[in-house]
């Protein structure tokens, strides 16, 4: 038996076949439709290639200009750019930034989305939150920032940060900026661990209820493990975003380009003090910012990249680990 | 794997955690009570197809129809279709004719929707789908012209009403306003939309709602406007793949006289696991099993006196 | 022990309930929170908005200006400057925001189709990480590109000596302009849009796709026509989504549409996309120093509330949009 095989070519054109009555001359493809097809594919070839140029552009100039010393000296103030050293307190910022906007977040994301998924009652507070949630979600992070300095200057949260003579609370400090970065977070990690929640069916929960467990332990014991995936994929998409916001550290975090903690105590005092993120670092050093040092500005990005693409390849990686099969 | 391997497996202490082993049980199963077994319908004993089964003789009779001169529209020669490595139709050959309806009857699976389908190509869709042999139009190899032409002239109806989330004209108008590169004008399209509401049975109901969603119809009215938007780019022939199996046995009716009015015109090729059906609509009749096509003739022969064994046990009900 | 069907069982005991109040009271601090920075912004807004009344939105006056006018208030609260006509700020938001939505619904919708009907397959595999990789890219680094690469390539080879002259007493063109802006927002917003389109149109029902394909009409009119129809909705929300994304982007936006509070003139022909323009994010992150300055920093706040206000008003113009599309989309039988 011979084979036809009928590949989806694009816009095919053929003569019209002779001894038709009014089916002549129409053509399938008309002139409209080939401009339309050529158009699609350009745009899905120039969605390709933008990629392509970003990442081999900033690929070029992180390692024309990356050097370790830069990843591992502190910031100095200095215009001669030999001498302003490297960004080591950016890097650090980044990460105690990330951590505690996450370790804010995810307690408080896994915790809604239980409530939305398991109780959700009454109904109207229910959707009420879940819209809350989404407009969360779409507020600009610049006005959250400001929001959130307005809410740390009152003298109520002053221990979050540092406060001058004549109690004017600073406002801006690890705390604070973790703080409205774990807003960012939020939706994310609602919408995740909701999603793996959901996907559990009722005859689990009922296997449960019928072992004489009541409905808090059944959370607890069976639910949230089950939905370790989506809760992780959901941190992780999380941290990607608060890697990569420059709005709420430009306004919250203090203009210190080293790490000045408020007070002496190891832990608490960092937190309570101010520093920089890599991607203030970035926008300082552009000509947006001061702007003297373009290369190590390049330098920066570049490592800045390489973290989301690196948290983002986690994603994946976490969502594509074995799902646990429920027996139907 | 049983739940508690399956647990210590991942590392879960079966008597610790007894709910987490509990949520890897299936769910408990509801029983069904069962009262008496259920019956088998028996062949008809002996005979070498010349005896008329009782059963048989009760079905409907024909639809009255007008008397036409058949010419013939479509055949196919030798057609074979495979999904993979899997036969779906094995060399068939019949001839589809204007003036007369040709049903293919058959069991679940015997490959009549597959031999539908490849009339107007739209097996093609199918990636894994492979096809052997000839399919002619007037005289013509179907794979040597542009599909889209093909569809144009062999239109289809399927088994769910499809129409398209527009309004009920922009849903008739559909087929001739996408083709070519000038777009005709609502005035000049009215009266043909209308004729083909008019063919369809559907005008009368609808004349002064042309405008609303033709979502909101009925499921009756929605086939019955699918065929409207079929018959408005004026194809040869007709193709209904089950059309009535999701309609109620009123709308059911309407669209058998449409079927049987419209032969004249058009050549219209109808699968159906309906018997009944098929009894009352075609002039022809292919009855395929598995794949293969065991009997093709006049409906009257095929129904009242079949040659094959096997299309006498169908016909008579005994399998589906 | 009553054993239910549905995910609300009534909880037993009094564990359960204190953990449902615990939980639930957890959820509605979101409203609350959201709640407080309603009030909160507004509270601190009003005053500039008193002051101005609806001349606030009007223009007049070069807005730097005036934000340094407020900025030098003498120290006694009756003497308070507010003075301010944001018109520009609003202009230049709603032109940057509109064209960059503009183009990407194009690219999007276009691409979409591609992917989903047009594309070979191992393209169609690689699509999916681009999309992915456009989206995760921080607005920083898209910021330093346009300031270092394309901002220096649009000043001096782009725009001309003669149109540079053109404006040179109204506006220095340097290159960061509405058109850079424009076009490094429309990267920034597509692939949100693709990835729900594409979405979309994966799911319109195959017995659409095949009626039409069973019309004779050829791929691209069915996808044009049946296929963006069915996706509608859906390419409202993505719409909604970019928009919103568009409207909170401050700091790619200050580094490469320019800092000055200018509103290009359509007048000026093609010149007109080159000029700079900032918009009302990009502004609040210009001139965040000034915080401290009371009414300043009200200035600022109302500035952040009308975004506030934008922001709303666009989920519930998507929404809206979505419920008047029902009726064309199938419903459960």
């Amino acid at each position: 038996m011979s084979t036809h095989a009928h590949a989806h070519a694009p816009a095919p054109t053929a003569a019209s076949p002779p001894g038709l009555s009014h089916h002549h001359g129409e053509e399938s493809w008309s002139r409209g439709d080939k401009i339309g097809v050529g158009l699609a594919w350009a745009a899905g070839i120039l969605l390709c290639v933008l990629a392509a140029a970003i990442v081999f552009y900033m690929l070029f100039r992180g390692l024309q200009y990356l050097s370790f010393s830069l990843l591992t000296s502190h910031p100095l103030p200095s215009l001669d750019q030999t001498k302003s050293g490297g960004f080591l307190d950016p890097i650090e910022g980044t990460v105690i930034l990330t951590i505690l906007g996450t370790a804010i977040a995810a307690p408080i994301g896994v915790g809604i989305a239980v409530w939305l998924s398991e109780y959700a009652r009454p109904s109207w507070l229910a959707r009420a939150v879940e819209s809350g949630v989404e407009i969360v979600a779409g507020t600009p992070s610049i006005v959250l920032a400001i929001f959130g300095l307005l809410v740390f200057q009152q003298s109520v949260f002053g221990f979050l940060s540092f406060t001058a003579e004549g109690n004017a609370v600073f406002g801006r400090s690890f705390f604070t900026a973790g703080a409205m970065m774990a807003l960012i977070a939020l939706p994310l990690i609602v919408g995740s661990t909701r999603e793996a929640l959901q996907s559990i069916p009722s005859h689990v929960r009922e296997a449960s209820y019928a072992l004489g467990k009541d409905k808090i332990a059944t959370i607890r014991r069976v639910l949230l493990p089950a939905s370790r995936r989506g809760i992780g994929t959901g941190v992780t998409l999380g941290m990607g975003r608060i890697v990569g916001d420059t709005a709420i550290v430009v306004i919250l975090l203090g203009a210190s380009q080293q790490i000045q903690p408020e007070n002496g105590t190891p832990v608490l005092g960092v937190l309570k003090g101010t520093g920089s993120t890599l991607t203030t670092y970035v926008y300082n050093n552009s000509p947006a910012g001061e702007g003297g040092a373009p290369q190590k500005a390049y330098a920066a990005a570049f490592v800045l990249l390489v973290i989301v693409i690196f948290l983002n390849f986690a994603v994946d990686m976490i969502a594509r680990r074995k799902e646990p099969t429920w027996t139907r | 794997m049983d739940p508690l391997s399956r647990a210590e497996e991942e590392g879960v202490d079966p008597l610790r955690e007894p709910l987490a082993v509990a949520a890897q049980l299936p769910p408990p199963v509801r029983r069904i009570a069962v009262e008496e077994p259920p019956t088998v319908a028996q062949p008809p004993a002996g005979g070498n197809g010349h005896v008329v089964p009782a059963a048989v003789a009760a079905l409907p009779k024909r639809m009255p129809r007008a008397e036409t001169a058949p010419l013939e529209r479509m055949r196919t020669e030798a057609l074979s279709i495979a999904y993979g490595q899997k036969l779906a139709v094995n060399q068939v050959s019949l001839s589809v004719r204007r003036g007369e309806v040709l049903a293919l009857i058959g069991p679940s699976g015997c490959g009549k929707t597959t031999l539908l389908r490849s009339l107007n190509r739209l097996v093609d869709l199918t990636p894994a789908a492979n096809r052997g042999g000839r399919i002619l139009l007037d005289g013509e190899d179907v794979d040597l012209f542009d599909v889209t032409h093909l569809r144009r002239r062999v239109g289809m109806l399927f088994q769910q009403p499809n129409p398209f989330p527009m309004s009920i004209f922009d849903n008739v108008a559909y087929g001739l306003r996408e083709r070519g590169s000038k777009k005709p004008s609502k005035r000049a399209l009215e009266p043909v939309v209308i004729q083909a509401l008019q063919r369809a049975g559907l005008f009368e109901e609808v004349k002064d709602n042309l405008d609303h969603p033709a979502l909101a119809l009925s499921g009756g009215q929605q086939q019955r406007l699918c065929i409207a938007r079929s018959l408005a780019v004026e194809p040869e022939v007709l193709l209904l793949d089950e059309p009535c199996s999701a309609l109620d046995p009123i709308s059911t009716q309407v669209i058998e006289e449409t079927i049987v009015s419209l032969r004249s015109e058009i050549a219209i090729v109808i699968v159906t696991h309906n018997l009944q059906q098929a009894q009352r609509v075609a002039d022809h009749v292919a009855f395929m099993y598995l794949g293969d096509l065991i009997e093709y003739g006049e409906a009257e022969r095929v129904f009242g006196s079949p040659v094959a064994e096997r299309t006498r046990e169908y016909v008579s009900g005994g399998f589906g | 022990m009553s054993v239910n069907g549905s995910h609300n069982a009534k909880p037993v005991d009094r564990t359960d309930q204190r953990a449902e109040l615990a939980l639930g009271a957890l959820a509605s601090a979101v409203l609350l929170l959201i709640g407080f920075m309603i009030v909160f912004v507004f509270s601190k807004a009003w005053p500039s908005f008193a002051h101005n009344g609806l001349a606030w939105f009007g223009g007049g006056g070069n807005v730097d200006e005036q934000l340094a006018n407020i900025f030098n208030s003498p120290a006694n609260p009756s003497d308070y400057v507010y003075t301010m006509h944001a018109w520009p700020l609003l202009y230049a938001t709603a032109l940057i925001t509109g064209g960059a939505l503009l183009l990407s619904t194009a690219i999007s919708l276009l691409s979409a189709m591609f992917i989903v009907e047009f594309a070979p397959l191992a393209m169609q595999r690689l699509m999916q990480p681009v999309i992915r990789l456009l989206a995760a890219v921080p607005s920083v680094v898209y910021g330093l590109i346009g300031i270092l690469v394309l901002v220096p390539f649009v000043g001096n080879q782009v725009i001309s000596g003669a149109e540079k002259d053109s404006v040179r007493y109204v506006i220095q063109l340097d290159g960061t302009s509405v058109l850079v802006g424009v076009l490094v927002l429309t990267v920034m917003i597509t692939p949100i849009m693709v990835a729900i389109t594409t979405d979309a149109l994966r799911s319109v029902p195959r017995n659409w796709t095949e009626g039409a394909a069973a019309l004779g009409v050829n791929r691209w009119r069915a996808l044009r026509t049946v296929g963006l129809r069915a996706a509608r909705p859906a390419i409202v929300a993505a719409a909604v989504l970019a928009t919103a994304r568009a409207l909170g982007e401050a700091i790619m936006l200050s580094m490469v549409s320019g800092s000055v509070g200018f509103a290009p003139n359509p007048l000026d022909g093609t010149t007109f996309i080159f000029e700079p323009a900032r918009t009302l994010a990009a502004t609040i992150v210009d001139n965040a120093e000034g915080l401290s300055v009371k009414p300043f920093g009200q200035t600022i706040y109302a500035f952040a509330a009308v975004l506030l206000i934008s922001s709303f008003f666009l989920s519930f113009a998507g929404w809206a949009a979505r419920q008047s599309m029902r009726k064309y989309t199938l419903q459960a039988r």
